[in-house]
């Protein structure tokens, strides 16, 4: 484990609910400096939850974030000033802006020109595709190219922590390649502290160095991916074997 | 019948008109709407195209106004006309003669002001009521949204009709002074054209700038996805409310202007239909198109005036085979050009 000095973003206790519908019931996690962790689970399990009650977009009903320290309990737009931004779920992206445009809504509330110019000349730099394009509109880019516009806009923010949700949602496998690639490369040579929600498994536990399993609004497992691989954890959740009503049921730490 | 149904769906799935691009059908629209208005006003000669100008000036205002909060940011309100009568009844209530006013029974108080000492007040106070109308509505979006529009419009003319101390009700509010600088009184209809006209360019300005500005692209950016622009930190409601608050101080001034050229105003003017006409304006000219407001308001000026010439119809009936001709236009234009004249999105 890692030591609570360094940890940059920590997720105490975290409850919310939807009417009804527990999303998150206690879910603790936390997040160090330059790190990159990936949170794994089934369809409902609460994975878009954990990110939108991070950025104060979720309904939470108990229990705190605390970041870099603080205890973090403002609204969005005081969470993104504080670098905290987010590539939602489905990419959605404005298709009746251009590129340049889209990168623009990214960091619109900074006053500063030419500081604004300078994060959208390194986020073309790090995506040579948006810069060919980037006066052609939205709704002319592939899915890729999209996906990639999503993860630019949220870089546009100059996040120290950058939270993906889902960013190779039903892409080509050479493209979802390309997408891990650049995550990977945001999180080593930009040095973003960088939580990603995956379902594609194989290939997010490449480039992540922790991952944490949710099932049913609960932690179940956290630890290395190779903890994660040499366990069945995995197939234990997505089979359904794993009755997290239970206290502490089927929690297997590793590493 | 079910062939004519049949080819009528065809034409509006592939027509031609649906496919045409908006540039072409932008040129053609803006000659056929140019000509026809030229040709109009040559036939009828300069008086009655400085009115006929006029009316447009007002309702163009009215037009590129509402747009911005219909077309650009996505709300359909119908409840603009709402605005376009405080503003009128402020100019009435703080400008109207007083001494014609205390003649009358039920007279209300009349402050006697000058055009340009109401101006402002009138924009500032439709800028106000929007203000604490907006804080409520911005609660709600879509369906619902238009729906507590139409709530607003209904209220704001029931306020009009009924709150006799002060709008003196169904008998109107006369004398309504034109504008002024020191001796020198807009009261040639071609003095008031032009500021008309000075009115109107100034809104056009000021929308452009707004549209063109980032400020325009996040509201673009709200019309496609609320919750993904929340996202990177914009407080929604903020630039809602912003551009509702400048959308309804244009109807504010088109109000004001309306009740000087005209010199007397009562609550049919602000009736929920004429709402309705300037909604169908917007989306003929075009959602989100600052020209296509324009062409809308030049065309229903025409039509609205137009009819009157038609020799078999009575006039009595003119008020009435606009609204028909307007409805009729309207459903064909969705059947057949969704996103308007000219304009770059669908409803
Ligand atoms: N706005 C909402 N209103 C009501 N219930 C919601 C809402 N958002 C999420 N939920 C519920 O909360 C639970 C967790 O949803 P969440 O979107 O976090 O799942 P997820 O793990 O991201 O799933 P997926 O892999 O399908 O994206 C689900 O049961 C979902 O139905
Ligand atoms: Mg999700």
């Amino acid at each position: 484990m890692h030591g609570s000095s360094d940890v940059s973003l920590q997720l105490t206790d975290i409850a919310v609910h939807y009417g009804a519908v527990r999303a998150l019931d206690g879910v603790s996690l936390g997040i160090s400096q330059g790190e990159a962790v990936a949170v794994l689970g089934p369809n409902g399990a609460g994975k878009s939850t954990v990110l939108k009650a991070i950025m104060g977009l979720a309904p939470v009903v108990a229990g705190e974030v605390h970041w870099r320290g603080r205890r973090l309990e403002a609204e969005t737009h005081e969470i993104v000033r504080e670098g905290i931004c987010f590539v939602p779920q489905g990419r959605r992206v404005f298709t009746h802006l251009s590129i340049e445009e889209n990168l623009e809504m990214g960091c619109l509330y900074l006053g500063d020109e030419s500081e604004k110019r300078r994060r959208l000349e390194s986020v073309l730099d790090l995506f040579p595709i948006l810069y060919d394009k980037r006066r052609d509109l939205a709704s002319q880019m592939s899915g890729g190219q999209q996906q990639m516009l999503a993860i630019g806009r949220g870089l546009m923010g100059a996040p120290d922590l950058l939270l993906l949700d889902e960013p190779t949602l039903g892409l080509a496998p050479i493209v979802v390649g390309e997408v891990f690639a650049k995550v990977r490369e945001i999180s080593n040579r930009v040095d973003t502290t960088i939580m990603i929600v995956e379902h594609n498994i194989k290939g997010v536990l490449e480039i992540v160095d922790r991952a944490y399993v949710l099932d049913k609004g609960r932690i179940v497992h956290e630890g290395t991916p190779e903890s994660i691989r040499e366990t069945n954890i995995l197939t234990d959740v997505f089979l359904g074997r794993i009755q997290p009503d239970e206290e502490g049921g089927g929690r297997t730490d590793g590493a | 019948m079910s062939h004519l149904a049949q080819a009528i769906r065809e034409l509006g799935d592939s027509g031609p008109l649906r496919r045409m691009p908006r540039a072409n059908l932008e040129r053609i629209a803006t000659v056929l709407v140019l000509g026809w208005a030229v040709g109009f006003m040559l036939w009828q000669g300069a008086g009655f195209t400085i009115t006929l100008t006029t009316i447009f000036a007002i309702w163009a205002i009215l037009a590129v106004s509402l747009n911005l909060v219909v077309g650009f940011t996505g709300l359909l309100s119908v409840g603009h006309i709402g605005f376009f009568g405080i503003g009128a009844y402020t100019m009435a209530i703080l400008a109207s003669d007083a001494s014609y006013d205390r003649l009358r029974t039920e007279s209300i108080p009349t402050p006697d002001w000058p055009f340009f000492a109401a101006l402002p007040v009138c924009i500032a106070i439709a800028g106000l009521v929007a203000l604490g109308v907006g804080v409520v509505f911005n609660r709600f979006r879509d369906d619902i949204f238009v729906l507590v529009s139409f709530g607003f419009a209904i209220i704001a003319f029931s306020f009009f009709l009924n709150l006799r101390e002060l709008t003196r009700g169904a008998f109107g509010i006369h004398e309504i002074p034109r504008p002024a600088f020191g001796s020198w009184v807009l009261d040639g209809e071609i003095e008031f054209l032009i500021f008309a006209l000075i009115c109107l360019a100034l809104v056009v300005l000021i929308c452009w700038l707004i549209v063109t500005s980032s400020f325009g692209r996040v509201l673009t950016a709200i019309r496609e996805d609320e919750e993904a622009i929340a996202v990177f930190g914009y407080r929604v409601t903020h630039f809602k409310l912003a551009v509702w608050v400048l959308s309804a101080m244009m109807a504010g001034l088109a109000g004001a202007l309306l009740a000087s050229w005209t010199s007397f105003i009562d609550p049919n003017s602000f009736i929920l239909l004429e709402s309705m006409l300037l909604i169908a304006i917007v989306i003929l000219g075009g959602l989100a198109t600052i020209w296509g407001s324009l062409l809308g308001a030049m065309a229903f000026v025409l039509l609205e005036e137009g009819m009157r010439f038609l020799p078999f119809l009575p006039p009595e009936f003119v008020g009435q085979a606009r609204q028909v001709v307007l409805g009729v236009l309207l459903v064909l234009l969705m059947l057949f050009r969704p996103q308007g004249l000219v304009g770059r999105y669908k409803l």
